[in-house]
């Protein structure tokens, strides 16, 4: 069962609600409804469901909705309608008294600018949440402690966020936000305001977290290389409508429509990409039946200057040059041992593109991508860097 | 042209109006005036039988630590204050002090509560706001009149007075105060659970703190120059040396009384605003 299912969510900001909302069940753009009523769409009917320790990741450029969509998750924004069912329990319709204990107990927020409360204690500030439930004192900072010593800042207890670096507050905001143990993590662009290095460090934390962790974790980000790094699956959204939700692979090498196909096209594909995805299926002949004779033929015919070699059961043998065949063929060498060359550029299926980088730069021929000895395909320069180049000439090779 | 219509007799009616509020509630009036003119009448006399010298110590000590250990205020507290013992005006000085204490105290006591109102509600907001400008623009004499209604003469009615001056400060820099509260704290206090007055307690109100006290510095300023103002309608104090110099065109016991009053404000001013940077980190 899902921990959230979200069911036609939408927020329409404005005061003649209720004719933007017949106006946007008929279908009309988010540009006509503000043209004709005066409200602004912020969300549009958007459904989803995230699946229990899964890293959901709402990506979108600003002004998509995606900070407001987070925050109809947990009603910090009221919504106009459509449903939030946490546990089977529909948020949009509970009670204060209810929504406050769900939001104490249930689901935590890592916010963008970190919202510390500056006149706290790294360790009053971590407390917080527990504070607000009326945890008693030794209970909390007992366990406020152990939050910050997860994120790294056992030491900093006594310090004012101000004297820390941004990092270092956004641990404090993380540890914040796990010292209630919540099931639900919401993280709105929580690593947006870091730079680059640190960003990517805070990544790979929370990842190593998640790991243990297990928290379900909704994580709103502008940036697709973030999305792509952290999300079990990504939801792109753009003028308040989610248009696509899938695995990040699936996001890159299927777009659903243009929109996607754009915001993909500035990727950095080398993270993403691997072996599988851009190999294609091989050449090659067979040792136990073919000899260097059809090995020319074979060559020619593909317009290529070396071949592999596999026996009947795909197993990756070697290669042989054009060079070396026709030698072959005058001095009526039948046997292909003979000419084999067995100093085969390999790569696995899942390599990414930056290793194969380094295989293909000084490889004469076409690298091989090998599985337990087997050869499920070849990478030629030009797929590499078509890839790069996102000319859509990336498609899921069945070799 | 104009005189499409009669006077329009609003002096009469506001007349009649405080007439109808001073019997109706005179039952309210009078143990307020009972009960605050004795303590008054005790506080200020308490006050007045310290020794000069003790007092004089007191506050030089606490101005060296209220402004960071330097020497500037404790010395300027010192001299300032000898001056006014040496210029025979120090029981004046203390009926001043417990005036505008009590008035302060008021002020910031009913304040408040109404400046978190305003932020709260918009509604609120839009109904205080032209009030507090109506108090503040209407010459501050005119609120003696009332309050020699209500009150008659002599410490009450001058505190009354003084609470309605100065009161608006504090309403206003509590409102604005809560109002600047950064919103994403605000919803990071609403993420996780906050009541309403768990919110008010633990965030807004510690975050606003240096803009209510800017408040109330200005408040307590207002009610210094209330009080010397309420020597009209007999309150005693620094006030009445001025006001008795001016009745009898006395130039130097109503600048010396004058300076007095200057060298009380500067020290509250200074001890009111160290205390709002005190606590910064």
């Amino acid at each position: 069962m899902p921990v959230i299912k979200v069911e036609g969510l939408s927020k329409i900001f404005g005061k003649n609600i209720n004719q933007a909302k017949k106006l946007l069940d008929k279908g009309t753009t988010k540009d006509e409804i503000l043209k004709q009523t005066g409200c602004t769409v912020g969300v549009n009917r958007a459904s989803f469901e995230v699946e229990e320790g899964e890293v959901f990741v709402i990506m979108g450029l600003s002004g998509s909705g995606k900070s407001t969509l987070v925050r109809l998750l947990n009603r910090l924004i009221e919504p106009t309608e459509g449903s939030v069912l946490v546990d089977g329990e529909d948020l949009a319709k509970v009670d204060k008294q209810t929504l406050r204990k769900v939001r104490r107990e249930k689901m935590s927020m890592v916010f963008q600018k970190f919202a510390l409360f500056p006149h706290r204690t790294i360790l009053e500030n971590a407390g917080f949440g527990l504070e607000i439930q009326g945890l008693e004192k030794n209970e909390q900072t007992k366990k406020a402690k152990e939050s910050l010593e997860l994120v790294g800042l056992g030491d900093y207890i006594n310090q004012y966020p101000e004297q820390l670096s941004g990092g270092m507050q956004q641990r404090v905001g993380l540890a914040r936000a796990l010292a209630n143990d919540p099931e639900v993590l919401l993280m709105d662009e929580a690593f947006s305001a870091l730079d680059p290095l640190i960003r990517k460090d805070m990544q790979d934390e929370l990842l190593d977290l998640q790991a243990n962790m297990k928290k379900t974790i909704i994580f709103i980000t502008h940036d697709l290389d973030e999305a792509l790094r952290i999300g079990d699956r990504i939801a792109l959204m753009k003028d308040g409508s989610i248009v696509q939700i899938g695995s990040p692979e699936e996001i890159l090498v299927n777009p659903a429509n243009d929109y996607v196909e754009k915001f993909v096209e500035d990727v950095d594909r080398s993270k993403v990409l691997t072996a599988e995805h851009i190999m294609k299926r091989p050449e090659t002949i067979n040792i136990e039946k073919h000899g260097p004779r059809v090995a020319l033929e074979r060559m020619k015919d593909e317009g290529i200057s070396s071949i592999y070699v596999t026996d009947g059961k795909r197993n990756l043998k070697g290669y042989v040059t054009a060079d070396d065949a026709s030698d072959a063929r005058k001095n009526e060498i039948r046997d292909l041992n003979e000419i084999l060359r067995t100093d085969v550029p390999t790569v696995k299926k899942d390599t990414s593109m930056n290793d194969i980088f380094e295989v293909i730069y000084d490889s004469p021929i076409p690298i091989a991508v090998v599985e337990d000895g087997k050869l499920f395909g070849i990478i030629v320069r030009g797929a590499v860097i078509a890839a790069l180049a996102g000319e859509g000439e990336v498609k899921l090779s069945n070799a | 042209m104009l005189d499409f219509m009669e006077k329009i007799k609003i002096a009469e009616a506001v007349s009649a109006f405080t007439d109808w509020i001073t019997d109706t509630f005179s039952f309210l009036f009078n143990p307020i005036k009972n009960q605050l003119g004795n303590f008054m009448d005790w506080f200020s006399d308490k006050l007045a039988a310290i020794p000069p010298i003790i007092v004089i110590l007191i506050v030089v000590i606490a101005a060296f630590f209220i402004s960071g250990k330097r020497v500037g205020l404790p010395i300027f507290s010192l001299i300032g204050l000898w001056l006014i013992y040496n210029q025979e005006l120090w029981e004046e000085l203390m009926f001043t002090f417990a005036l505008v204490l009590v008035a302060s105290i008021l002020a910031v006591i009913i304040g408040v509560p109404f400046g978190i109102l305003m932020s709260k509600s918009r509604t609120a907001e839009s109904i205080i706001t032209p009030i507090l400008d109506f108090m503040q623009t209407m010459p501050a004499f005119v609120y003696l009149i009332p309050a020699v209604a209500f009150f008659g003469i002599g410490m009450v009615p001058g505190i009354f007075a003084s609470v309605i001056f100065a009161t608006p400060p504090t309403v206003r820099f509590t409102n604005l105060g809560i109002r600047q509260v950064s919103k994403e704290l605000v919803e990071a206090s609403d993420a996780f659970g906050s009541t309403g007055s768990q919110k008010l307690f633990k965030v807004e109100l510690p975050m606003a703190k240096r803009t209510i006290m800017a408040g109330i510095n200005q408040t307590v300023m207002l009610s210094l120059s209330m009080v010397v103002i309420a020597s009209m309608i007999g309150s005693p104090g620094l006030g009445r040396e001025v006001l008795s110099a001016l009745q009898r065109a006395q130039v130097g016991p109503g600048f010396v009384a004058g300076i007095g009053i200057v060298i009380l404000a500067i020290i509250i001013d200074r001890f009111t605003q160290n205390l709002n940077t005190e606590k910064k980190k």
